[in-house]
């Protein structure tokens, strides 16, 4: 085990995302970048997606990441880096808002 | 972001340095930057707080709107004596997110078969100390009991800025090992950093609960080191 590489490659989702773009997947990155109140993850966490909506990491405690990996399927077609807004104010709250209160912004970019 | 740049990103991460990804969020172009590299303005004020904080932030810098996400190496945990508390503590703190590796050079205790999955090296710490120095995102935790296997790892730990040092042990023979260190030219400041008695004191008992009580003192050095939070160095146990 002396040479194995010192991150977790099965957890860590930037290692998962070179990984998979190598395999020749289409692959988003969505990061959080900004957070307000109470937020399950901090700023700079990622979640990473391929085409087919699998997916690694993640952006909130699991109460948004649905959505994100819909938006990011979307980024992947067009290539449009988006920001993702979600917070207990939106309208769509009771859907995938985040039940702790809090708000947070999640870009996600498609890997090229 | 493209895969270039995502591949420098984790090859820093893996080889223990420090890097900034800045993406402008107006036109989604992203950059790289080292620790110590020469970033002007705004931009380089913002950049070097990050270093210093860890802390991930958005800000304004000549008029366009940037995130800067900062990569600090994946936190260390070199844990000197294969004991039971350390059968204990290497898979807990593997899951907490800890790059682990036990050193003891009694091969008696440094077997594969009482640790598995683990990186185990079955020599003295002087060894492999030198050929995998300690750093500012290691730990260190002397846990042998036995000074001539303890404390020159302490030292080399105290030297290299290890963000937590902890060392087993009764207040007396803390004592002692303060007496030594400092016989080894350990500076008084440096050895006042040492957690011991070692771990936060939530009354553990079994080698798993000490295990416990050694690993949140861990994160709590790590996570209020920046903050210059004096409960950093936490209640020792």
């Amino acid at each position: 085990m002396e040479n194995q590489a010192n991150l977790d490659d099965v957890r860590d989702p930037l290692i998962i995302a070179e990984t998979w773009k190598q395999e020749g997947r289409n692959v988003a990155v969505a990061t959080v970048v900004e957070t307000w109140g109470s937020a399950p993850r901090p700023v700079g966490s990622h979640l990473v997606i391929d085409a087919d909506g699998n997916f690694h990491g993640s952006v909130s405690g699991g109460c948004v990441e649905g959505a994100v990996v819909t938006e990011a399927i979307d980024v992947i077609d067009n290539g449009m880096a988006k920001m993702l807004e979600f917070g207990v104010a939106d309208e769509t709250a009771w859907r995938v808002g985040l039940s702790c209160g809090g708000r947070i912004r999640v870009y996600v970019e498609r890997l090229n | 972001m493209d895969i270039a740049l995502l591949k420098a990103v984790n090859d820093a991460r893996r080889a223990r340095r420090a890097v900034v990804v800045v993406t402008d969020l107006g036109d989604g172009g992203s950059r790289l930057i080292l620790q110590n590299q020469e970033v002007g303005g705004e931009l380089g004020e913002a950049v070097s707080k990050a270093f210093r904080t860890g802390n991930s932030t958005t800000v304004e810098a000549a008029g366009r709107h940037l995130f800067l996400n900062i990569h600090l190496p994946q936190p260390r945990l070199v844990v000197i004596g294969a004991v039971h508390i350390s059968q204990a503590l290497a898979p807990m703190a593997r899951i907490a997110g800890f790059q682990v590796e036990i050193i003891d050079p009694r091969t008696a205790f440094a077997s594969a078969d009482r640790f598995p999955d683990v990186k185990l090296y079955p020599d003295w710490p002087e060894t492999i100390l030198s050929e995998r120095p300690l750093d500012a995102y290691s730990a260190l935790v002397a846990v042998t009991h036995d000074p001539k296997i303890d404390d020159f790892a302490l030292k080399a730990a105290l030297e290299a800025g290890c963000f937590y040092v902890g060392a087993l042990g009764s207040r007396k023979t803390h004592a002692a090992r303060v007496e030594r260190l400092l016989a080894l030219g350990a500076r008084p400041d440096d050895i006042g950093r040492i957690a011991a008695p070692i771990g936060l004191d939530i009354g553990a008992a079994s080698p798993a609960e000490i295990a416990v009580a050694i690993l949140a003192q861990i994160v709590r050095a790590l996570r209020l080191r920046s903050s210059g939070d004096r409960r950093a160095k936490g209640e020792a146990a």
